[in-house]
């Protein structure tokens, strides 16, 4: 098998076993990224939401915010978790895409 | 690493995406000389695998979270300019779907985990990999030192665009418009959890994926190695 085919197979396996990057935390109660709170969890911090962070944190609602469905939020790990592997599958397929466009059209006007 | 919308006031992010479209520039032209047709599919897995290995959140028990970008291996096999590429994709992508990363940030994210990391990470490499064997255990040292270099260098650049928002906007009674932590409490943050956790996945996934290509195709490591000039 060529290696090209082995490491599509292998980013396969990694849109498997994402769901870990959501149970894990969730499990050691870990909370977000330092820096990467909403506007709810800045107001708990610090005691307000600075003026500029609370206009600027709404500017662009994206269509599956945190890799999960709209909707969703309530739902348990195992919803959360197919909507994670859905997200990458999504995530993957633009962001290959994207690329292969980009590579390509790169190549064609170095020739 | 991903800067939200809000975190950054217009300053920051201005200045930003300002120095990273020289740079997307010059990663163009230079990609454009360099990658070859048979290339164009890596390009495309050092995109995706840098997209999917971030949605693996390390926990801190208890604390925040992070994760790799697995930009600085994206950088060992095709060259620092094509990983900017690629990882810039990938975040875009991030940002604009998934709103992982604000889009007044992009740049700042660009900036550091597209641009910072991989380059950090491709020197580093070269530097600690010097005339090492292609099946040599230090190429694989190497790649697990690049990584944690990389991703800490980055990390730390984060911590002071965030920490310097406080500095330069705040309100008449000294409330911050935008990041509410300085310096001294975002640079530390941010170093430390990369320096402690997040450092430590980055130089896993790398030098694992380098050992693994070592026995499976070592040609995979001379690629990027001989295009970056």
């Amino acid at each position: 098998m060529k290696t090209a085919t082995k490491l599509w197979i292998g980013l396969g396996v990694l849109i498997l076993l994402s769901p870990l990057g959501l149970i894990l935390p969730e499990h050691f109660k870990a909370g977000a990224a330092w820096g990467e709170w909403g506007t709810d969890e800045m107001q708990k911090l610090v005691g307000y939401v600075p003026k500029g962070l609370e206009k600027l944190s709404s500017l662009w609602s994206a269509p599956i915010p945190n890799y999960a469905f709209k909707g969703w939020e309530e739902k348990g790990l195992p919803h959360l978790s197919f909507a994670y592997i859905m997200s990458a599958v999504v995530g993957i397929a633009v962001v290959v895409i994207l690329a292969l466009i980009i590579g390509k059209a790169l190549i064609k006007k170095g020739d | 690493m991903h800067i939200p919308d809000g975190y950054l006031g217009p300053a920051t992010s201005g200045v930003l995406y300002a120095v990273m479209l020289p740079i997307w520039a010059v990663a163009s032209r230079i990609v454009r000389k360099t990658l070859k047709a048979r290339q164009v599919p890596m390009l495309a897995i050092g995109a995706a695998f840098s997209f999917v290995i971030m949605m693996f959140n390390v926990p801190i028990p208890g604390g925040t979270t992070g994760h790799a970008v697995g930009g600085v291996l994206v950088a060992i096999l095709l060259g620092p300019w094509a990983a900017c590429i690629a990882i810039t994709v990938a975040l875009v992508v991030q940002a604009l779907l998934f709103g992982d990363g604000g889009i007044t940030a992009i740049g700042a994210n660009c900036f550091n985990m597209a641009f910072v990391l991989p380059f950090v990470g491709y020197y580093v490499y070269k530097a600690v990999s010097y005339n090492a064997p292609a099946d040599s255990s230090r190429k694989v040292l190497a790649a697990g030192v690049a990584g944690y270099i990389g991703i800490s260098v980055a990390a730390v650049l984060a911590g002071v665009e965030f920490g310097v928002q406080p500095l330069l906007h705040h309100t008449a009674s000294g409330q911050a418009l935008y990041c509410p932590y300085g310096l001294n409490v975002a640079v530390p943050a941010m170093a430390g959890e990369h320096l402690l956790i997040f450092g430590w996945v980055e130089a896993i996934v790398t030098a694992l994926v380098v050992k693994y290509l070592q026995k499976q195709d070592p040609s995979f490591l001379q690629a990027g190695a001989s295009k970056a000039k």
